[in-house]
């Protein structure tokens, strides 16, 4: 046995690698977007020092926002922008997953194909926003 | 332990710099969370900065824990949220989100390299990562739900146990695995690593998993809901107590953040504790850091940098517990 990265660890690599630099790259034009003003943010950039002392949900009670995926209807927003980079890069690691997937089912790893899909659905339901959104 | 004058001057002007951002961050801090109606209803001019300073002032920190991270063998996380936490004005919710994405980044950019030089192991991962990522969905819910001066008091407590741990703890460069378990054996939890220093090939294998697994679970609840990286527990649970090498254990912990903390990463961002004010400049600024932090590596005494770090962590560990359990001390 000599010190490889298997076929699988190679292609998950390769998938982040580029996730990772695509989604750090959006993250930052977005955010150059929001603090410029280019679009017009949902909450002005001069209020937010307001809620962020607050917990999560007077943020939300006072600043009308509404959690979960709510964001994805106000993309002409520069804040509501940025959750297009953050929303990418925190569901990455469902792409590499997904990604591997065909490669363990075609070597009958049943144990590992069996995990991946677990880690698919647990990580799919926490992006799914069915487990609540609106803070405590 | 002899230090030159040159590295003296740099941990000097290192020490200086984490001072006065300690000094200022309590001094600026307008810090009681529960006055917030208050704070908007009387948004004075005199209580307000220009809008970029607080995200200045999150960079600016940010790029100094990135630099320290890297110098004391620490994810940026575990720095980070007890520190903004402890001497910013932010409210822990929003620091907790902050600090998932922070150190959920970190571990994406750091994945690929170290699962290329096949230093982080994804048969080893894998499992681990489903335990540890599905209890810090948990986690996150709980730590949401419950009131922010009991997460506070059981953070400051954490803090000081990874205070304890990062004094106490042992690690093992290959340690001696005689035999594997079964279920490791059966989903073939084994590998190859070339050690420069050695110049050779080392193989590996583990055992003790279905513990290990447990204690995933604990580690996973935690990750989520303090929102800090699991580095600081993820590794000495698979080097003392799996059996995987030392270096194996800190690649594999830190590719296995990028799992963890992602999905509790999704039930902050579901429950509107992201606010992107605060997550960019500490994204790009811990990163920029931990990329000086690589280059400054060179010229300094980790370990010295280590007491530093440990000290520092203790200090907001104690400023969390009080804010948890006596917010009107100071």
């Amino acid at each position: 046995m000599a010190a490889k990265a298997t076929e699988e660890q190679l292609l998950y690599a390769n998938i982040l690698n580029k996730g990772m630099l695509i989604g750090l790259l959006v993250l930052i034009i977005t955010f150059i977007i929001y603090a410029l003003g280019i679009l017009a943010p949902r909450i002005p950039l001069g209020e937010v020092q307001n809620y962020w002392v607050m917990s999560v949900k007077d943020y939300l009670n006072a600043s009308g926002m509404h959690a979960g995926w709510a964001w994805i209807g106000n993309l002409r927003y520069g804040d509501m922008l940025t959750f297009i980079p953050i929303a990418f890069l925190s569901g990455l690691t469902i792409l590499c997953y997904a990604a591997i997937l065909p490669g363990l089912i075609r070597k009958k790893d049943t144990a590992y194909v069996v995990i991946a899909i677990l880690e698919i659905i647990v990580l799919t339901f926490a992006a799914s926003g069915i487990l609540g959104t609106g803070g405590h | 332990m002899i230090i030159s004058p040159r590295h003296s001057k740099i941990l000097f002007i290192m020490v200086l710099l984490s001072i006065s951002i300690l000094i200022a961050g309590n001094v600026f801090a307008s810090a009681d969370p529960s006055a917030a109606q208050e704070v908007v209803s009387a948004s004075t001019a005199e209580s307000q900065h220009a809008w970029w300073f607080w995200p200045l002032v999150l960079f600016i920190l940010s790029f100094v824990l990135g630099i320290f991270a890297v110098l004391a063998g620490v994810g940026g996380g575990v720095l980070y949220v007890p520190i903004v936490s402890g001497f910013l004005p932010f409210h822990l919710d929003f620091v907790r989100g902050a600090g998932l994405i922070v150190a959920l980044t970190g571990a994406l950019a750091a994945g690929p390299g170290l699962l290329k030089k096949a230093m982080a192991d994804l048969r080893l991962a894998i499992p681990v990562a489903l335990i540890a990522s599905t209890c810090a969905i948990v986690g996150a819910m709980i730590g949401l739900a419950l009131p922010t001066n009991v997460v506070q008091t059981m953070l400051g407590g954490t803090i000081l146990g990874i205070v304890v741990i990062m004094m106490k703890a042992k690690k093992s460069e290959y340690p001696d695995v005689q035999k594997s378990d079964a279920l490791s054996q059966s989903l073939s939890i084994m590998g190859v690593y070339h050690e420069p220093t050695l110049g050779k090939d080392i193989n590996w294998k583990i055992h003790r998993t279905p513990t290990g697994l447990v204690l995933f679970v604990f580690i996973g609840i935690m990750a989520g809901m303090f929102g800090l990286g699991a580095g600081w527990a993820n590794v000495p649970v698979l080097n003392l107590v799996m059996g995987a090498p030392i270096k194996i254990s800190v690649a594999t912990s830190k590719f296995l953040l990028s799992i963890t903390d992602t999905s509790a990463a999704w039930i902050y961002l579901n429950n509107g504790a992201v606010l992107p004010l605060m997550v960019v400049p500490s994204v790009v600024g811990i990163m920029l850091g931990s990329f000086i932090g690589v280059k400054v590596l060179a010229v300094t005494k980790p370990a010295l940098i280590r007491i530093i770090v440990i000290v520092v962590l203790g200090v907001a560990g104690l400023k969390a517990l009080q804010k948890g359990l006596w917010p009107d001390l100071i």
